[in-house]
């Protein structure tokens, strides 16, 4: 039985014919849809893992160095040195099409004339260790920002797989069957109510015919 | 031009500093919720596009995080604090494989 009251004419049969059209149209084209978000995002993971790696083994390296800084220097010096940074970090944010997902893309670019350029302090009252510390750092920030890229990126990504596979088993579970069986019990009532008539169309007639002619079968 | 932010203990921040991002050394997890939330209010002239957050803060953040998860901006990333790392960074990624695939698969 339908679950909703369908009205069995054939005004509704050819709408629902036509919504059931839509529906696995639809069904076909988000299924694809999500089959290659779900190759891209995997795609996407397997970078992800290889930066955090990356990443986490970067920045202890780094801080086992800024460790050894401090030891070497004051930490008074060492804030001191640091207090001021030469330049401001800035970044620009475009974005990306992924399958119709806006991801960003950040664009950096640090004018570092020279090797010193990074450096916000002297040489004079600051230790070698110093200078290794923040040159680790600086490598290691480069796979941080490429890891902000792809983290985000996942993150949206897995949203929208997750928003376009609940779409496709909506239409594929409950939407497409439904329709079917809507469709399937509209037939069958438009075929009993014909043969219902015929019927009764035969049955007047034979009324007819005794009332004129007395006829007996 | 968007900014970066780094929040994490004084120890942990130090260097980026130098590096020239904008910074916020915290001894508390509340003093970096309430940094965390004005930092990403919406009505700011240069919004921050990456937030660097020290994994130990996490926990106490969560509800935070996980409110950027869906939006572009800002990207929300933890990252090992001076003490080594807690893997918490990685279950960002398992947990973002369990959302899309529906069972965690790696």
């Amino acid at each position: 039985m339908p679950k909703s009251a369908v009205t069995p004419t054939r005004m509704v049969l050819n709408q629902l014919k036509g919504r059931l059209r839509t529906a696995s149209r639809g069904h076909k084209l988000l299924k694809d849809k999500r089959d290659e978000e779900m190759r891209q995002f995997m795609d996407i993971v397997r970078r992800n893992k290889v930066l955090r790696e990356k990443v986490d083994e970067g920045l202890s390296g780094a801080f086992a160095a800024m460790s050894m800084a401090s030891a070497v220097m004051s930490p008074e010096m060492l804030e001191q040195s640091l207090l001021y940074a030469r330049q401001r970090m800035e970044l620009d944010v475009s974005h990306k099409n992924i399958m119709s997902v806006n991801v960003p893309v950040y664009h950096f670019d640090q004018q570092s004339p020279d090797e010193s350029g990074q450096l916000p302090y002297g040489f004079a009252q600051t230790s070698g260790e110093l200078d290794d510390a923040l040159r680790q750092l600086y490598d290691v920030f480069n796979d941080m920002l490429e890891l902000a890229e792809v983290e985000k990126t996942m993150q949206l990504l897995a949203e929208d797989i997750e928003k376009t596979r609940r779409r496709v088993n909506a239409l594929e579970y409950v939407m497409i069957p439904e329709l079917q069986e809507n469709i399937r019990y509209i037939t069958m009532k438009l075929a009993e109510n014909e043969s219902a008539t015929k019927v009764r169309l035969m049955k007047v007639k034979e009324m007819v015919l005794q009332q004129a002619h007395h006829y007996e079968r | 031009m968007y900014k970066i932010a780094v929040i994490g203990s004084p120890d942990t921040v130090i260097g980026f500093k130098a590096l020239g991002l904008d910074t916020f050394p915290v001894r508390q997890p509340e003093e970096a919720h309430k940094i965390f939330k004005a930092i990403t209010k919406a009505d700011q002239p240069d919004e921050y596009a990456i937030i660097y957050l020290e994994e130990n803060l996490a926990e106490a953040l969560k509800a935070d995080i996980d409110r950027f998860k869906d939006v572009p901006r800002p990207a929300v990333i933890l990252i090992p604090g001076k003490d080594g790392s807690l893997g918490l960074g990685q279950s960002a990624l398992q947990a973002a494989v369990e959302r899309a695939v529906g069972v965690n698969i790696l």
